[in-house]
C-alpha cells in the first residue's frame, strides 16, 4: 500500500540527458498515465522506478522509503512488458507462480494464488498451456496475472496494449481499469495512446523530450492545456492552432487578427502578460466549431470523413492554414464546398509567444 | 513483365532444380560419400595400398582381428602338494599369459592375443586378451578424449559466452582474443604447442617453475605415456573453445532481454536467471554443441599426427590416427577401412542417443 514520489529524476545516457527532471507525486490507489510522443522517455522513467535503469540524479521513495539503489525485486512493484516477456518454456501455470516460488511459497498457498488470479482474469482452462499456444490478448492477460499474484504495492505497465488489435485493445482496456477499481493498487501505465490515457487516468502526465509537460486529470488537460504541446497532444481529432497577431490586449480581454481570421476578441484572466504586436497562436478544438453563415472563419472543404454521428472536415482557409471541424452528423459536403464556421469567444485558447497557454477569463 | 517470362520458364525447367544442386552433389559424391562405399567395401577384404594379389573377400576377419577380445582366469601355480607357490617377496606365481596364446590347442580362440589389462580376484588372476591391442588403445584413448572433451569444452564455452555476453566496454578485444586459434590450422597449433609442452625449456614447465618458486620439476608433457593424452586433450580444448563459444553466444542473444528484466523484478538471482531463463532458452543450442563437439572429438587427428605420431607407447593413439596409419604406412587398407567403419558405427549410435535423450518432449 503505497504511493511514489519522484523528485527531480534525472537520466542521462553519456552525456544525453532524455530526462530533465521530473517531479511527481502518486497517491497510493491512484492510476497514472505516462503519455507523450515516441522517445520522449516515458519507458525509462518507468523502468527507473521499476529499478531496470540506474537513477542518474534526483530521489525516488515509494512509500515513504527512499528506493533509489534499491533492488527492483526489493521495491514491491511488479511489471507488464509490452512484450509480454513470458518464459517461453514454462506452462502459464508456471509462469504466473514463478515469483511465488522464487519466494519459497509453499505450494498450497502459491497454487491458491494462481487460481485466484486466473479467475478474476479469467483464463482458468489456460492453466497448462505454453504461451506460444496463446493469442496475444491472452498473453497480455497471462502477463497481468504474473504482476497480480505478487500482490505488488505498484503496478507498472509498459504499453501493455500496444501489440493488440485495436478491437481487442478496447476490451483490455476496459478490464485493466475494472482489475485497478477491484485491486485498488497504485498503476502507472505509459503509452503513446491518448485514448488510452483519457479512459484509463485518473491523473495523465504529459512528457515531451524528458520534461514533463503537464500533470493532471484528463478532463483537465483536454480542457485547460497548458502549452501548445498538450493542447496538439491530447483530444482527437486535434486542436485547431493557428498563428495570429495580438492587435490590441486590456486588462482582460486579447484582439487577435491574422490572415485567417479577421479581428476576434478574446476574453482573457488578468495579468496575460501579451503585449500587442505578439505573435501568439490561436487555438480552438474542432467540436467547438460550428456552422455559422456570419462566422469569422471560411473556407474550402479538403476532406470529408462521415462517421455517422458526426462529420469531420478538413477545410483549407484562403491563408494556406488548415482547419479540421466536427459537424453534426447530418451535415452533408462536397469537396471544394465552401463552408463558413464561428465559435464561440470563451472557448477559444490563446497561447502566448513561449507556448504557454494564456489563461481563460 | 517483360523479363520474368523465360527466367519464370527456366525455372520451372524440370532439370532446373537437378541442375542447381549438381555442383554441390557432385563434389559430395566424390569426397564423402563414393569413399565411404568404397571404405564399406574395402572393410570385407583383404585390400593392400600396393599388391601384386588380387583382392579377396575375406567377410568379418578384418572386424574379429580389431576387437576380438576374451578372457583368461590363471590360478597360481601349486606344488605337487596343491599348496601355492610363493617367491622369495611372499607374491603368487601364475602361469605365463604366453603359455595360453601361443600354439595352446587347448585355447584355439586365444591364438595370438596379447595381455591388455588384468586384476587380482581372489588367489586368481583374471587378464583380458586383445587380439589387437593397438587398436584397443586407439579405441580406449579416442572414447576417453571425447568423455572428457565434450563436457569440458561445451562447458568452458559457456562460460566464455556468458562472461563476453556482458556490455562492457572493449569486451570485442576478448571475443577476438578467444576466437583467434579457431582461426589458425591446427597444424599450426599443434606445431605451437609442441614447443610450449617441450620437456626441457617449454613455456608450459618454465610457467610453472616461476609460480612454484622453482619447487616445480619440469615433465615431459609429450614424451611421458601418464600425460602425453592429457597434454593433447587440454590442448584440443583450449584451441576450438572459441568456436563453440561463438555458437553459444548467437543462441545467449536470442534470449529477449525483457525475460531478464521480469526475472529480476521477480526476485531472480543471477544463479536462478540462468536456471530459469538461460539454460531453458539455450536447449537447441546445447543440443547442436554436444553433437558437434562429440563428432569432432572423434575425429581426431591432425594434434596426434603432429605432436605425437601416437606415442608415446602408444599412449595417445586414436582411432582416426590408427586408420590413417594401417590404411597408408602399413599399406593395409582393408584394416584402416575396418577402423574407419567401426568409427562410423560408434558416432552414428552417439549421435543417435543424444538426438534421443534431448528430443523435445
Ligand atoms: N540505452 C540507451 N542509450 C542511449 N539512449 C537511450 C537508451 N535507451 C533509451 N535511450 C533514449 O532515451 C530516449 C527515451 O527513450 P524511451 O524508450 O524512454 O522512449 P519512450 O517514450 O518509451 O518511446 P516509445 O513510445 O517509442 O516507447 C530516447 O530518445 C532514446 O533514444
Ligand atoms: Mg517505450
Amino acid at each position: 500500500m503505497a504511493g511514489l514520489e519522484l523528485k527531480d529524476i534525472r537520466k542521462s545516457y553519456g552525456n544525453v540527458e532524455v530526462i530533465k527532471g521530473v517531479d511527481l507525486s502518486v497517491e497510493h490507489g491512484e492510476f497514472v498515465v505516462f503519455v507523450g510522443p515516441s522517445g520522449c522517455g516515458k519507458s525509462t522513467l518507468l523502468r527507473m522506478i521499476a529499478g531496470l535503469e540506474d537513477i542518474t540524479d534526483g530521489d525516488l521513495y515509494i512509500g515513504d522509503k527512499r528506493v533509489n539503489t534499491t533492488q527492483p525485486r526489493d521495491r514491491g512493484v511488479a511489471m507488464v512488458f509490452q512484450s509480454y516477456a513470458l518464459y517461453p518454456h514454462m506452462s502459464v501455470y508456471d509462469n504466473v507462480g514463478f515469483g511465488l516460488r522464487l519466494k519459497k511459497m509453499p505450494k498450497p498457498e502459491r497454487d491458491k494464488k494462481i487460481r485466484e488470479a486466473a479467475r478474476i482474469l479469467q483464463m482458468e482452462e489456460l492453466l497448462e498451456r505454453r504461451p506460444s499456444q496463446l493469442s496475444g490478448g491472452q498473453r497480455q492477460r497471462v502477463a497481468i496475472g504474473r504482476a497480480i499474484v505478487r500482490n505488488p504495492d505498484v503496478f507498472l505497465f509498459d504499453e501493455p496494449l500496444s501489440n493488440l488489435d485495436a478491437a481487442l485493445r478496447g476490451s483490455m482496456r476496459m478490464e485493466i481499469s475494472k482489475l485497478h477499481n477491484q485491486l485498488g493498487a497504485t498503476m502507472i501505465y505509459v503509452t503513446h495512446d491518448q485514448v488510452e490515457a483519457m479512459t484509463l487516468a485518473d491523473k495523465i502526465v504529459v512528457l515531451n523530450a524528458g520534461i514533463v509537460q503537464q500533470i493532471g486529470s484528463p478532463l483537465d488537460l483536454y480542457n485547460s492545456p497548458a502549452n501548445l504541446f498538450v493542447a496538439g497532444f491530447i483530444g482527437s481529432p486535434k486542436m485547431n492552432l493557428i498563428a495570429v497577431t495580438a492587435s490590441d490586449a486590456t486588462a482582460d480581454t486579447v484582439t487577435i487578427s491574422g490572415p485567417a481570421l479577421p479581428s476576434t476578441t478574446i476574453p482573457v484572466a488578468t495579468g496575460h502578460g501579451i503585449k500587442p504586436g505578439d505573435t501568439i497562436t490561436f487555438g480552438i478544438r474542432p467540436h467547438q466549431l460550428v456552422r455559422d453563415e456570419a462566422g469569422p472563419l471560411k473556407g474550402k472543404v479538403l476532406l470529408v470523413e462521415q462517421l455517422g454521428n458526426e462529420t469531420i472536415v478538413n477545410l483549407d482557409l484562403p491563408s494556406g492554414d488548415q482547419l479540421v471541424a466536427t459537424l453534426p452528423g447530418s451535415a452533408i459536403l462536397h469537396l471544394g464546398d465552401t463552408v463558413t464556421l464561428g465559435f464561440d469567444a470563451k472557448n477559444a485558447k490563446l497561447f502566448d509567444t513561449n507556448g504557454d497557454a494564456v489563461k481563460p477569463a | 513483365m517483360s523479363t520474368s517470362g523465360p527466367q519464370k520458364s527456366l525455372q520451372r525447367h524440370p532439370l532446373a532444380g537437378w541442375l542447381m544442386i549438381a555442383p554441390a552433389a557432385v563434389l559430395i559424391a566424390t569426397f564423402l560419400i563414393a569413399p565411404f562405399i568404397l571404405a564399406f567395401g574395402y572393410s570385407f577384404t583383404n585390400q593392400r595400398l600396393i599388391s601384386p594379389n588380387p583382392t579377396e573377400f575375406v567377410g568379418l576377419r578384418n572386424f574379429e582381428q580389431l576387437i576380438g577380445v576374451g578372457t583368461l582366469v590363471l590360478s597360481p601355480e601349486t606344488d605337487d602338494a596343491g599348496v601355492v607357490v610363493r617367491d622369495d617377496d611372499g607374491a603368487l606365481q601364475y602361469p605365463t599369459v604366453r603359455s595360453f596364446t601361443r600354439a595352446n590347442d587347448d585355447f584355439p580362440h586365444l591364438q595370438g592375443m596379447q595381455e591388455w589389462f588384468g586384476w587380482n580376484w581372489g588367489d586368481d588372476r583374471v587378464v583380458v586378451l586383445a587380439r589387437d591391442l593397438v587398436f584397443m588403445k586407439a579405441l580406449t584413448n579416442t572414447l576417453i578424449f571425447v568423455a572428457v572433451v565434450a563436457p569440458v569444452q561445451s562447458a568452458l564455452a559457456l562460460l566464455l559466452a556468458l562472461m563476453i555476453n556482458q556490455k562492457l566496454r572493449g569486451i570485442n578485444i576478448f571475443r577476438t582474443i578467444y576466437f583467434m586459434p579457431v582461426v589458425v590450422s591446427i597444424v599450426v597449433v599443434s606445431l605451437l604447442w609442441r614447443f610450449i609442452y617441450d620437456g626441457r625449456n617449454g613455456l608450459l614447465n618454465n610457467l610453472l617453475e616461476f609460480l612454484s618458486f622453482g619447487l616445480f620439476q619440469p615433465i615431459d608433457w609429450l614424451g611421458n605415456p601418464g600425460t602425453a593424452l592429457w597434454a593433447i586433450i587440454a590442448m584440443s580444448i583450449w584451441q576450438a573453445v572459441g568456436f563453440h563459444m561463438v555458437i553459444w553466444l548467437s543462441g545467449l542473444q536470442t534470449i529477449p532481454v525483457s525475460l531478464y528484466e521480469a526475472a529480476e523484478i521477480e526476485g531472480a538471482n543471477a544463479w536462478q536467471k540462468f536456471r530459469f531463463v538461460t539454460w531453458p532458452g539455450l536447449r537447441n543450442t546445447a543440443v547442436l554443441i554436444i553433437v558437434v563437439i562429440t563428432m569432432q572429438a572423434f575425429a581426431l587427428f591432425a594434434q596426434v599426427d603432429v605432436m605425437t605420431n601416437g606415442g608415446p607407447v602408444d599412449s595417445t593413439q586414436v582411432l582416426v590416427f590408427q586408420a590413417v596409419q594401417r590404411g597408408y604406412e602399413q599399406q593395409n587398407i582393408a584394416g584402416g577401412s575396418a577402423i574407419s567403419v567401426i568409427l562410423f558405427v560408434i558416432v552414428l549410435t552417439i549421435s543417435l542417443t543424444q538426438r534421443y535423450l534431448t528430443r523435445e518432449r
